[in-house]
């Protein structure tokens, strides 16, 4: 059982941010890793990739979006109930290098995953420029945490509640027209990462994203995590999460995410009905 | 050969089965097992041989006519008693072994006509101990004070685990997943080896004092280094075949193409045959297709049905002949009203502009001069190709040894392909202190093979402990 010892709402309720007991992952994870990660004997094994470790109080963190019966159901555990397993850290952790200028996107709940990476590759001795953006201004998350972990922080909103009214590709372009970026990472729903590669092929600035396929075991033993990788299938789970974003099929990733799209509806109908109880 | 029967002559027990048209519906198990009094009538058939050839096949040496002898005289406590002494998953192996290529091959009525149901009648030792309530327990002998990390909870790491607890060591089991059983619980299917068989195989082992840590990923959650830095003093590897092979044709990513794996993983493990009750889905096609004629290819076309297809075919590019399925799993199949298009293979997937499985499109084939297997070689008939609609496709070819521990495990060495080489006789690594078996080392083989390579590493394991490398 894996204990959670710190709850925190975000976004209006719709992210939750949840500090779960985990001392043997918690001493072995490192930036970009994931872990699986199920609520009860009934529950799916959701693939979450960890936003934060803290080795000495043995703790991971994880900060999901409400998107269904799943998640759905991991809101309703409150400090101090448990998950029924966390496995990990599972995955090929981000390959963090001294490169020079580095510019970290992040979109919705993905700023939650390019966080520890943007703290990576600060920490490593880049300059680092950081992207993050939401829908609005109260779906915003780690804005805070974001700006310490950064050099320079931009902030985008859709609706221009916030920052750059605007897509975080607006504010990417500005700087690759620019100061120019040696590297950047985005990290975000499909749409925001397939956009973000397309802009900086024209400027053939390496990109590396962070793909979010569904998975069932998430160590290489079924193959649903797979995706088309300059022309190959990898596995999500072992041969990444992170890819090459320019040699990345987009469209299949967007597919293959729909392919339980109505037994999911099935099952969150049938949840929030038993809820309401 | 002429079978003579004689008047009297007690014939070979049919085994009781669910009807097929009900079975289908249901994911309950297919063979009912036999009653006390056709178990008894089963075992006089046994001629007693004093030198049973039925023992040669078994690859773990039970004593096959002594507990035969037992069930005859009507004690079962004693005759399950006796296959435990050789034996740590006798439900399992009663249901799961292929008996027909083994004990029941070389039982001396085999050559007159129909050997013993041996299978049977150890399924039936094991269920009525079960049935009892009570599961006696063999004596341990005193504790060595010395640790065993056993990798992997399949057929082979029970098996150590099993015998080397009853040798005084202290066993401790890590499974990747979050039950243990390995194989037995994500792939061989409900119908076929219930869950509740295998969690009582698995309570029974700790009850004889064997640790389970699910949720530990050797390879990634802790390193093989790192379980002799806590103080184990012996590593054995047994994580199994658990890579999937695909076919690398065009298509094979749309949605509703799926690995046998992932497929039987969702169904078993997850229990999605139960969704939305449990959470996680499957596609529950109409139109099935199956690739490969193995065990493995048997269970997903029969899982195809029980999840309600109308139609679920497997295609398989050579002949009946070559099918490595046993005959029992095909005939459940057939009976089940799976179809089999043989001498063909796929080309390509089709799919819709949402990048759903439409169909797919084949290739008729025909046998060749036979190949390093031994078996024809299926060649492409050229201008033959037709098409298959299809809205899932299982993709059942075989499994590879997955790299997520071997890759991680410094100081091993790897086939070409990937698999652990051991020394053939103790199944050592070449690193002091590590064993592997079963299917990492063999490629995917059967539950029996692998447990018989687990007696031979828990004995091996078992000298290095008391003498030394």
């Amino acid at each position: 059982m894996f204990q959670i010892v710190y709850r925190e709402e975000m976004a209006e309720g719709t992210v939750v941010l949840n500090e779960v007991m985990a001392p043997g992952i918690a001493a072995k994870a490192k930036p970009g890793q994931f872990v699986m990660i199920r609520a009860n004997e009934e529950g799916e094994r959701i693939p979450l990739t960890m936003a934060e470790t803290n080795q000495e109080k043995g703790t991971i963190t994880i900060i999901y979006q409400i998107v269904g019966k799943s998640t759905a159901l991991f809101k309703t555990l409150k400090e101090g109930d448990s998950y029924l397993d966390i496995i990990g850290p599972l995955g090929r952790p981000t390959r963090i290098e001294k490169t020079g200028r580095v510019t970290c996107v992040g979109g919705g709940t993905g700023v939650a995953v390019i966080y520890p990476i943007t703290k990576g590759y600060k920490e490593a001795g880049n300059e680092v420029t950081a992207i993050i953006g939401a829908r609005t201004k109260d779906l915003l998350i780690l804005e805070d945490k974001m700006r310490a972990a950064s050099d320079n922080l931009r902030v985008c909103t859709d609706d221009g509640s916030y920052g750059h009214h605007g897509f975080v590709t607006d504010v990417l372009k500005e700087i690759l027209e620019g100061e120019g970026t040696d590297l950047v990472v985005a990290i975000g729903p499909v749409a925001m990462m397939k956009f973000t590669c397309e802009l900086t092929k024209q400027y053939k600035v390496k990109t590396v994203v962070s793909l979010n396929p569904i998975m069932v075991d998430g160590t290489g033993m079924c193959g649903c995590c797979r995706v088309t990788v300059g022309g190959r299938t990898r596995f999500a789970c072992v041969d990444g999460p992170e890819f090459d974003g320019h040699e990345v099929d987009f469209n299949e990733l967007t597919h293959r995410l729909q392919a339980y799209v109505n037994d999911e509806r099935v099952s969150y109908k049938s949840f929030l009905k038993g809820s309401k109880c | 050969m002429v079978e003579k029967e004689k008047k009297g002559k007690i014939p070979r027990q049919p085994m009781p089965e669910q009807n097929p048209k009900a079975r289908a519906r249901n994911f309950d198990e297919v063979p009912l097992g036999y009653s006390e009094e056709v178990a008894m009538l089963e075992a006089t058939r046994c001629l007693q041989c004093k030198n049973p050839t039925c023992m040669a096949g078994c690859p773990v040496d039970i004593d096959i006519p002594a507990f035969i002898a037992r069930i005859k005289e009507g004690e079962f406590a004693s005759a399950i008693a006796k296959i435990k002494e050789k034996n740590v998953l006798p439900a399992v192996c009663g249901r799961v072994c292929p008996q027909e290529m083994q004990c029941e091959k070389t039982c001396v009525l085999a050559k007159k006509g129909e050997p013993v149901a041996i299978g049977r009648l150890e399924r039936f030792s094991a269920d009525w101990e079960r049935a009892q309530g009570k599961v006696s327990t063999p004596k341990k002998e005193p504790s060595t004070g010395k640790r065993v990390a056993v990798v992997g909870s399949g057929p082979s790491g029970l098996t150590v685990a099993g015998d080397l607890i009853l040798k005084g060591h202290d066993v401790t089991v890590f499974e990747a997943f979050q039950v243990p059983g390995g194989v037995l619980v994500y792939g061989i299917p409900e119908f076929r080896l219930p869950k509740a068989i295998v969690a009582a195989e698995v309570d029974y082992m700790k009850k004889l004092g064997v640790k389970f840590e699910c949720d530990k990923v050797v390879g990634a959650t802790v390193s093989v280094d790192e379980l002799f830095e806590e103080g184990f003093d012996a590593v054995y590897i047994g994580v199994g075949a658990g890579l999937p092979i695909f076919m690398h044709i065009p298509g094979e990513n749309l949605i509703g193409v799926y690995s046998a794996n992932e497929y039987l993983t969702r169904s078993n493990l997850m229990k999605a045959y139960l969704f939305p009750e449990f959470d996680t889905p499957i596609i529950r096609g109409k139109d099935v297709v199956v690739f490969g004629a193995g065990n493995v290819a048997m269970d997903a076309a029969r899982t195809a049905v029980r999840l309600g297809a109308d139609r679920v075919r497997i295609i398989y590019r050579r002949s009946r002949e070559e099918m490595p399925a046993r005959i029992e799993e095909i005939h459940h199949a057939e009976q089940e009203d799976v179809e089999f298009i043989l001498l063909a293979a796929p080309l390509n997937f089709i799919g819709d502009e949402n990048g759903r499985l439409t169909g797919v499109r084949c290739q008729r084939m025909e046998l060749g001069e036979p190949d390093e297997s031994g078996r024809r070689r299926p060649v492409p008939v050229e201008g033959s190709e037709f098409e298959v609609a299809c809205d899932t496709a299982v993709i059942a070819i075989g499994a590879g040894p997955n790299p997520l521990l071997t890759s991680a495990t410094r100081d091993i060495r790897l086939s070409k392909r990937g698999y652990i080489i051991v020394d053939p006789e103790t199944g050592k690594t070449i690193k002091k202190g590590v064993w592997a078996g079963g299917d990492i080392v063999t490629g995917q083989a059967t539950v029996i093979l692998a447990m018989g390579a687990g007696r031979k590493v828990a004995n091996s394991i078992h000298k290095y402990l008391t003498l030394g490398w």
